[in-house]
């Protein structure tokens, strides 16, 4: 009974207050890395060097009024950040953020759920968060959200494309959808599959940086265009939970390539023997470590490139990234069939 | 009130019923430097035409001119380009004292010429920051203003205000340099070729700025000329063109330097062109410094300034393109009869329509950065 | 204790006169000069290169020449303006093709109380000359957006600023004034402080005539 119940309840209740105070500290995290790439020191005020910052933009931006557009479709207006975020919440279920560990005497996997379709899982439900997209662009009652909202959409579906390409080479090298399996053949062939693939990395990794919106991908949301993107009418706490989901979005994306592509939780080298002491450190430090790494250069990339015209980021995603990753499966099935 | 702008007035009449989209990129907005004020008509993202709104910044600085002292009236001429104020300075200066024929003593030339020359690189930094800024690398925008920081110190050192600086008289200088610029100057210099490396780094050869900069706004050679381009954005389009070298004024004669000029009339050789500038402006302010002569830094000048009858137009380079005065004195008030500015900025402006015709909105940003404008300059 | 006088009502309080505009200035001042001087060149100096075959071409078209502190200025009838422009632009010894200013001054004693300048430069020549064209209040100019594109937005602050009209001019209209704007600030009989302006000594009474004015509106 524990272990059908309780266990997993604590799981998910562990996991989702990890997931948004992680979410909370990233925005946080994002800021102070780029002020410290442009020569400042970004948030100082709010407790110690501005850790306290995440707290009290949740505290601002819950007391801010309630504003709805006149003539608002106000169901579909307050149900739109929610369809942006759950999605992004759910899919961490099936990551693995660990193996096999005894926590408090009970032993047990460090995932509240392993499907044996789990990636399939991952890719279906954080597509949904794209009708959140639309609706919320729509809801708002103004052309400008509505036609930022259409190309965020549109941009999101094309690089989409391209990364569950991706996925399918790691499907071939792996030869399960399970996440826990994918982590396991790259223990069992003792290689991380990035120094496989670079070049489905290196896809997915612009695909990822397409999906959430990031530099140099932001044109729907860049300040210097026409409009603030889809969520221009938004307060209050619907923005703020736009605002959660995109940086769900972003940890998902990191967690995910680091479980595809990084190992998962295993150490650097997992085959070389003689770097035996590195398992001191327990798997889910690994996990973590990874993730961050990858979410530290998704901000380091915001702060270099300039950004993409919309017609030029849909042709790097139709022309350049899709026949690329077609091309990755191709030769990934081949080499599978004859190694 | 019936909107009078023609962009909304007229409409192509068209077979079948594509709306067309006007959107008002308005007075207040995060790219448009200043107040201006766009009225774009759209077919989808293209931009069909454009109409460009300014007047939001007029002060009326030509007709104050005209009840101040020839003296008082430096102090407007900081507020126009504010971003270079010296040069405008320089250029008011220079008219006043070829009316006068005034003869303005070698060393204050020098003085005048390192500071306008920093002015060039103060307003060359902005404008990098800023258009990077709208192109979307951001981080480019706190480095250069980094580096602005210190051409501001030096100013302040200099005379006293990091904005508007009223650092020129009629006749020379108000004041000879503090002891020690020179070489806080040249270190300036130093500290700005290195950055220049750094910034090339960042967008030169980097894909996506090349994507978004060229064969954006293509303009040739002789529409360049004929549509009233000055400045970078005439030499970028293959004109060799340059006040500095054409009309000698200030100590430029005696320096050796070279003008850029582009050859594709793009966003990117404009961008091309303004960085190469920041390196010959290094190399005459070094020229200057170490060629400095000792003297006076203020002429003969008479008690009280009463230029002859007569008008005459005398033109500089500042940043932006030719700033020319033309100034006319009836010979016995102690005012300007009229005071004209003739605003690079403001011929500039007049060609966006232009460049923008065809062009996605999201380019728009781009074109109004690489022209460089500065609103106190358009208006007056 | 003495009864307090009673309070007097802001209304019944004398109004102080509106100040007419500072008569310092116009007591200073020297009366309005006739014209610009437009001195008569050297005899020993040479003329330009271009100027006997533009006289030759065009007979009649250059009315004076005036030379002063190193600038050639030809003064032009106004309508002969297009033609004695589009030569100087076109014939290669010339070859003006760079519009740098266009604006105007305003002499009003004068009959002809506007001056037209037009400031060009050459760029394979390097040099530059002034055309002048003398107008009468209520003339309208030929447009020179036809040879110099680069007049455009300069014919549309003239006529914002004077109110000279430009013959075909592509859109004749204001463009650093409001569109709806009466007067042409910089004439010289254009106040300064602009249009119906009260120069109040007390602000307070600046504040309660706009309110009194405002209220007038609504009601």
């Amino acid at each position: 009974m524990i272990e059908t119940l309780v266990v997993p309840l604590v799981k998910i209740a562990v996991l989702l207050v990890g997931i948004l105070t992680a979410v909370a500290y990233l925005v946080l995290l994002e800021r102070k890395v780029q002020a410290w790439v442009q020569v400042r020191l970004g948030p100082m005020r709010v407790g110690p060097h501005g850790l306290l910052q995440p707290v009290a933009d949740v505290i601002k931006l819950i007391i801010k009024e309630d504003i709805t557009p006149a003539r608002a479709d106000r169901w579909v207006y307050t149900l739109a950040p929610i369809i942006v975020l759950v999605p992004a919440l759910v899919v961490f279920a099936v990551i693995p953020f660990g193996p096999e560990t005894n926590v408090f005497g009970i032993r047990m996997p460090l995932h509240v759920a392993d499907i044996n379709v789990g990636l399939l899982y991952i890719v279906s439900i954080a597509s949904l968060g794209i009708y959140g997209t639309i609706l919320g662009g729509w809801a708002s009652n103004s052309k400008y959200p509505l036609l930022a909202s259409l190309r965020a959409s549109a941009q999101l579906v094309s690089y989409e494309v391209a990364v569950t390409m991706t996925l399918v080479s790691m499907i071939l090298m792996a030869g399960s959808l399970s996440m826990v399996e994918i982590v396991e053949s790259q223990q069992a062939r003792g290689l991380w599959f990035v120094f496989a693939q670079p070049l489905a990395f290196f896809i997915y990794f612009v695909g990822g940086l397409a999906e959430t919106n990031r530099a140099p991908f932001d044109l729907p949301e860049a300040e210097q265009e026409l409009t603030g993107g889809f969520h221009t009418e938004y307060s209050g706490i619907r923005f703020a939970l736009f605002f959660l989901a995109e940086y769900a979005n972003m940890i998902v994306i990191a967690a995910v390539a680091t479980t595809l592509f990084f190992g998962g939780w295993l150490r650097p080298f997992p085959s070389v023997a003689a770097l035996g002491l590195l398992d001191i450190v327990p798997g889910w430090i690994w996990f973590l470590l990874k993730t961050f790494v990858l979410l530290y250069v998704f901000l380091w990339v915001r702060a270099t490139l300039p950004r993409y015209r919309y017609d030029q980021l849909m042709r790097l995603g139709w022309k350049v990234l899709i026949p690329l990753a077609i091309a990755n499966v191709i030769v990934t099935a081949i080499a599978v069939v004859v190694l | 009130m019936t909107d009078p702008h023609p962009v909304t007035a007229t409409r192509t009449p068209v077979q079948f019923d594509t709306d067309e989209l006007v959107i008002n990129m308005g007075p207040q907005h995060p790219s448009t430097h200043g107040v201006l004020r766009l009225i774009l008509r759209l077919d989808g993202e293209r931009v069909v035409d454009a109409d460009v709104v300014i007047g939001y910044l007029h002060r009326g600085i030509e007709k104050l001119s005209e009840s101040r002292d020839w003296t008082q009236i430096v102090l407007l001429t900081d507020r126009m380009d504010y971003v270079a104020a010296a040069t405008n300075n320089l250029g008011y200066c220079e008219t006043v004292e070829k009316l006068m024929g005034l003869e303005v003593p070698r060393r204050a030339q020098y003085i005048r010429t390192v500071l306008a020359e920093l002015q060039r690189l103060a307003s060359h930094l902005v404008w990098l920051g800023t258009h990077a800024m709208d192109i979307g690398a951001v981080t480019v925008f706190l480095y250069c203003l980094r580096e602005r920081e210190l051409v501001l110190d030096l100013f302040e050192e200099y005379c006293g205000a990091r904005l508007t600086y009223n650092s020129m008289r009629v006749g020379g200088l108000p004041a000879d340099l503090p002891v020690g610029w020179d070489r806080k100057v040249r270190e300036f210099c130093d500290i700005v070729d290195q950055k220049i490396v750094d910034y090339e780094q960042l967008l030169t050869q980097n894909r996506i700025w090349l994507e978004r900069t060229r064969d954006i706004g293509v303009i040739s050679g002789a529409d360049a000329i004929a549509m009233g381009f000055c400045g970078p954005p005439l030499r970028a389009s293959g004109v060799m063109r340059d006040v500095r070298k054409d009309e000698p004024y200030a100590a430029y004669e005696e320096f050796a330097f070279d003008i850029p000029v582009g050859a594709a009339g793009d966003t990117y050789d404009r961008y091309l062109v303004r960085l190469e500038e920041f390196k010959q402006s290094t190399r005459i302010i070094r020229q200057a410094l170490d060629g400095m002569p000792e003297g006076p830094v203020m002429g003969k000048v008479p008690r009280l300034i009463k230029p002859p009858a007569g008008e005459t137009y005398h033109a500089i380079e500042s940043p932006k393109g030719e700033i020319g005065f033309f100034i006319a004195s009836d010979g016995k008030s102690l005012s300007p009869y009229r005071f004209r500015v003739r605003p690079p900025s403001f011929c500039n402006l007049q060609v966006l329509p232009k460049l923008v015709r065809g062009h996605l909105v999201a380019d728009v940003v781009a074109l109004i950065g690489t022209i460089d404008i500065v609103l106190g300059e358009v208006d007056r | 204790m003495e009864p307090a006088e009673p309070p007097v009502p802001p209304s019944a309080l004398p109004k102080p006169a509106p100040k007419p505009p500072a008569p310092k200035a116009e007591a200073k001042a020297p009366p309005a000069p006739p014209g610009p001087p437009d001195q008569a060149p050297p005899d020993d100096l040479a003329r330009p290169d271009y100027l006997a075959p533009l006289e030759q071409a065009c007979p009649g078209g250059v009315s004076q020449v005036s030379y002063w502190v190193g600038d050639w200025t030809l003064i032009v009838p106004r309508d002969r303006l297009v033609e004695v422009a589009t030569w100087l632009r076109d014939t290669p010894e010339s070859r003006f093709d760079f519009c740098s200013d266009l604006t105007a001054v305003d002499w009003p004693p004068r009959a002809e109380r506007f001056d037209l300048v037009y400031c060009l430069y050459s760029v394979p020549h390097r040099r530059r000359v002034r055309l002048k064209v003398r107008l009468k209040d209520g003339e309208a100019a030929p447009s020179v957006t036809g040879i110099w594109p680069a007049a455009n937005w300069f014919e549309r602050e003239v006529f914002d600023m004077f109110g000279i009209r430009f013959d075909g001019h592509p859109d004749l209209r204001r463009i650093l004034m409001p569109d709806d704007w009466q007067g042409h600030p910089q004439r010289k009989d254009y106040p300064l402080e602009g249009p119906g302006e009260l120069l109040l000594e007390d602000p307070l009474e600046w504040l309660k005539l706009r309110n009194a004015a405002r209220e007038a509106e609504f009601e």
